[in-house]
């Protein structure tokens, strides 16, 4: 199973709440540019969440060091003692989830930690578990398991 | 493998380094290394050095014209090796980052050469503390030597007697020695890695980087050094090469069997740059720009510099017997799609952290048909597409095993694909013309397309076998070697052996693009594809039609590409891969976005700004200095920067036949001669000296832009003009001026 923040743009009044409760934990700095997920404001008082879904894993293929990784639970973790801020995963990035902040050392990301969930005064944000599966997996992590399966 | 503990190994002596740091990219510091005498110094680098020379390539020539004589052959104990880096050099953001410039005087040329290598050793050597390596006499004995850049000490140790040379063994062996106390070693971490995170023994085993040689650079001139990395998700390392002008030769002259750097704590600090946020930003837009585009336009990502095959093979350009044709139906046989199906895919292969252009790709579990490895299933780095060409087409060799099999022993025996290549095409066409035959050959087949004749010539180098010794010296040697013993026509070995300065020219066919010959062969060096690509501008686009042009073309392009040698850059990430606007500007063959993204990086690494005119004039100081070099040590002159006529015209008439169209139009419309009614003799000779004259026309042309004498040495007004104006410099141009040299 895999872990993750799910987010639900319909509850999202943009309130912010979520920025601020990710960046200060994090951060200690109460500033969105500094937050694991982000909020974008849409036409007609609308707004779109962002965060990692922890599934598509191009940012683990990409690692040069293998500094990221997915956990047991499924969330996909970045080790700052191994990472030399190449910031190719945040190139990688299909959904932008994948966070840098100009002249920090390393990018960083949605851990699936549930603190601005708790927060959320809409309920837009929840953690929640979703099915895990070859398919969602780096391909080296795929074909690893494929093989273990095989022997 | 061989296990083998440092405690094991015989110290021979040790010193302690000074604590330094790097500051905006500089060390200004280097290290100076006699493994004769096994001393250890550390040099201040001045702000003058810094300002005339600024880094890489320009610190390398500067020390080691500081270290030789003009009389100094490559052989001798004062000539060096210097690998240096540049204060772009091991930044994490940029992709492309990670080079290593190493030169010498080379065995083959006797002059300078100059070799960009990827690995970590460079970046790992900077973090330790220096901007550059100097190795400097001769050992007595077998040498390993280890710099720790956390510990800050060097250590020489006796190379024990039964440690495997060739390198796929000897690189391997030396990073789980030398990787801290506490690494894996038998490589195990691979099943953990994939499931858990990089275990701490990979990253251990990460932080070291070994430079080698191999079995084959012991008996060959053209003997190229290996730089490692370790690769995590491999369990085991890679290897690039520093490949051109036999620097492993020196290496192995030196009787060093090594040099092992390790380093431990690499982060985005650690080239300190001036504005860390700049080097980010400007790094992740071409990250980005790499990401959405190469799949578009080169496929570096999947192909590597493979991707060129088809390209070239359809623009009549690819090498094909000793570059005697452009092209062959087989081509498609070792297209790109060919090699993206045994490369293996996904991987980060970058050859530093943060390239993204990853194009150093490789075969994985490849099972060896031949040799002393024979069965063994290893890894192949490569095909790159200097080795495909070199070892595949030009030695009309179309099966991608045989080129895979050649690419990995050159690599493993420390040879140069590229002079290997074009050495054998020369072979193979004289075993064609009966000047070479089975009795000659030690009795092996060098037909055109026998791969498993060629490979046992380089395993009987490797062995230090007669004709595989007699191949390793390359076609200058034996151009005249087999005039002088077979009785071979001297013109018509003289054609075909392709070299220049003594160095076998890379893969692109030069002949129709007079530009391309001039890329070539008005070089410092010697022929190689570092310094000017023009064959599309001129031949294909025809953008340069006139000799100044042309002229202006080997003026900019050799001094633009240049400057990534002086800072530790590679140059694909500047090309292979362009921004989807590039087309629109005047200029797209400079892509002129990603010279500005340079400009904006070396500030934002080095807090100094960068004017385009001053990018220009970094290069040309220093390439002026190495051509100053070369004339110091008595050449330097026009007339060894004349091509073999191979690559600037049919030499033969069933050469001139394949191309009858293209040479009778030529010959009508340029030359003012009717083809009609001329025999093929009569047309080939007419051809012949009227390309003769153009290069000569465009020697003039290219010599006065650059500042030069007619005779090919930089004038010291031009010197003083530039800033290349240090006394020893302008007294060998004096000299020179003079009749002295």
């Amino acid at each position: 199973m895999i872990k993750y923040l799910r987010t639900m743009d319909e509850k999202c009044v943009g309130c912010m709440t979520c920025t601020a409760v990710c960046s200060r934990l994090y951060f200690k700095d109460e500033n969105p540019a500094k937050s694991d997920i982000q909020v974008f404001e849409l036409a007609l008082g609308k707004f779109h969440l962002v965060a990692c879904d922890q599934e598509c894993r191009k940012c683990v293929s990409e690692c040069p060091t293998q500094a990221i990784t997915v956990a047991k639970t499924g969330v996909v973790m970045l080790d700052k003692s191994l990472c030399v801020g190449c910031l190719a995963c945040v190139a990688v990035c299909p959904t932008g989830a994948m966070r840098w902040y100009p002249g920090l050392k390393h990018p960083f990301k949605c851990i699936a930690c549930g603190a601005c969930a708790k927060r959320c005064p809409k309920d837009a944000l929840e953690i929640a578990e979703k099915e895990d599966s070859p398919a969602s997996r780096a391909w080296s992590d795929a074909i690893a398991l494929v093989r273990k399966e095989g022997q | 493998m061989m296990s083998l503990e440092r405690k094991d190994l015989k110290l021979l002596a040790e010193a302690r380094l000074e604590k330094g740091g790097v500051r905006k990219g500089y060390n200004m510091r280097t290290l100076h290394l006699d493994v004769g005498t096994r001393s250890v110094t550390e040099k201040k680098v001045s702000e003058e050095m810094k300002r005339k020379f600024v880094g890489g390539k320009g610190f390398g020539l500067k020390l080691l014209w500081d270290a030789t004589r003009p009389e100094t052959k490559w052989d001798s104990p004062e000539n060096e090796i210097v690998i240096a880096m540049g204060p772009i050099c091991g930044n994490t953001n940029y992709p492309g980052s990670g080079k290593s410039l190493v030169v010498a005087l080379s065995p083959m040329t006797g002059i300078p050469i100059d070799s960009n290598v990827g690995g970590y050793f460079g970046p790992y050597l900077k973090f330790s503390g220096f901007d550059a390596l100097e190795l400097q006499g001769k050992a007595d004995r077998e040498t390993i030597v280890f710099i720790d850049g956390n510990e800050g000490i060097v250590q020489f140790y006796e190379s024990p007697a039964d440690i495997p040379a060739d390198t796929h063994l000897l690189a391997e062996i030396l990073t789980h020695t030398f990787a801290k106390d506490g690494a894996s070693k038998d490589g195990a971490s691979k099943e953990g890695a994939s499931k858990d995170g990089a275990s701490k023994d990979a990253k251990d085993l990460q932080s070291v980087a070994v430079v080698s040689a191999g079995r084959g650079a012991d008996h060959s001139p053209m003997g190229l050094l290996n730089f490692s990395l370790y690769d995590k998700r491999r369990a085991g390392i890679r290897v690039k090469q520093a490949g051109r002008g036999g620097i492993g030769k020196v290496l192995r002259d030196k009787r060093i069997r090594a040099v092992v750097c390790r380093f431990k704590g690499v982060n985005s600090d650690s080239n300190d740059a001036a504005d860390p946020a700049a080097v980010q930003r400007i790094g992740l837009k071409l990250h980005r720009e790499i990401v959405q585009n190469d799949d578009k336009q080169c496929k570096m990502r999947k192909q590597g510099t493979a991707h060129l095959m088809e390209v070239m093979n359809d623009y009549d350009l690819l090498p094909t017997k000793n570059h005697k044709y452009g092209q062959d139906p087989k081509g498609p046989e070792i297209a790109s799609w060919v090699w993206e199906k045994l490369l293996s895919q996904d991987l980060p292969d970058g050859c530093w952290y943060g390239c993204t252009m990853a194009c150093a790709h490789a075969v994985d579990k490849f099972e060896l048909e031949t040799g002393p490895y024979k069965g063994q299933k290893v890894c192949v780095d490569g095909p790159e597409y200097e080795t495909a060409a070199g070892v595949g087409s030009n030695l009309y060799v179309y099966d991608p095993h045989g080129i895979l099999e050649m690419n990995f022993y050159c690599d493993t025996y420390g040879i140069d694909t590229i002079s290997f290549g074009t050495t054998m095409s020369f072979l193979m066409e004289c075993w064609e013309h009966g000047v070479l035959d089975a009795d000659r050959t030690d009795g092996i087949d060098l037909a055109w397309g026998n791969w498993k004749g060629a490979i046992q010539v380089l395993h009987d180098l490797a062995d230090g076998k007669r004709f595989g010794v007699l191949m390793g010296k390359g076609v200058k040697f034996l151009a005249k070697h087999f005039s002088r013993e077979y009785g071979a026509d001297p013109q018509f070995m003289k054609d075909i052996a392709l070299h220049g300065k003594g160095l076998e020219q890379s893969e692109y066919i030069s002949k129709e693009s007079l530009a391309q010959q001039g890329g070539y062969y008005l070089t410092n060096k010697g022929p190689q594809h570092d310094e000017a690509w023009l064959i599309f501008m001129d031949m294909v686009n025809n953008r340069i039609p006139s000799f100044e042009q042309k002229a202006e073309a080997l003026h900019y392009f050799p001094m633009f590409r240049t400057w990534f040698g002086l800072q530790g850059l590679c140059k694909l990430p500047w090309n292979d891969v362009e921004p989807a606007d590039n087309a629109r500007h005047a200029e797209p063959n400079k892509v002129p976005e990603h010279v500005a993204n340079y400009r904006e990086l070396y500030t934002a690494i080095t807090g100094e700004d960068l004017s385009p005119e001053e990018m220009i004039l970094q290069s040309e100081r220093v390439y002026n200095f190495q051509r100053t070099f070369n004339v110091r040590q008595g050449h330097g002159h026009r007339d060894e920067d004349w091509p073999p006529y191979r690559a600037m015209g049919p030499v033969l008439e069933d050469e001139y036949e394949a191309r009858a169209e293209r040479y009778d139009k030529q010959m009508k419309e340029k030359i003012g001669i009717d083809p009609a009614g001329k025999s093929l003799k009569e047309k080939v000779a007419i051809t012949r000296d009227y390309r003769m004259k153009q290069y000569s026309s465009l020697i003039d042309a290219v010599f006065k832009r650059r500042g030069w004498t007619p005779d090919g040495c930089p004038r010291p007004e031009h010197l003083r003009e530039i800033g290349m104006d240090l006394p020893e410099v302008l007294a060998v141009a004096e000299a020179r001026m003079a009749g002295k040299i």
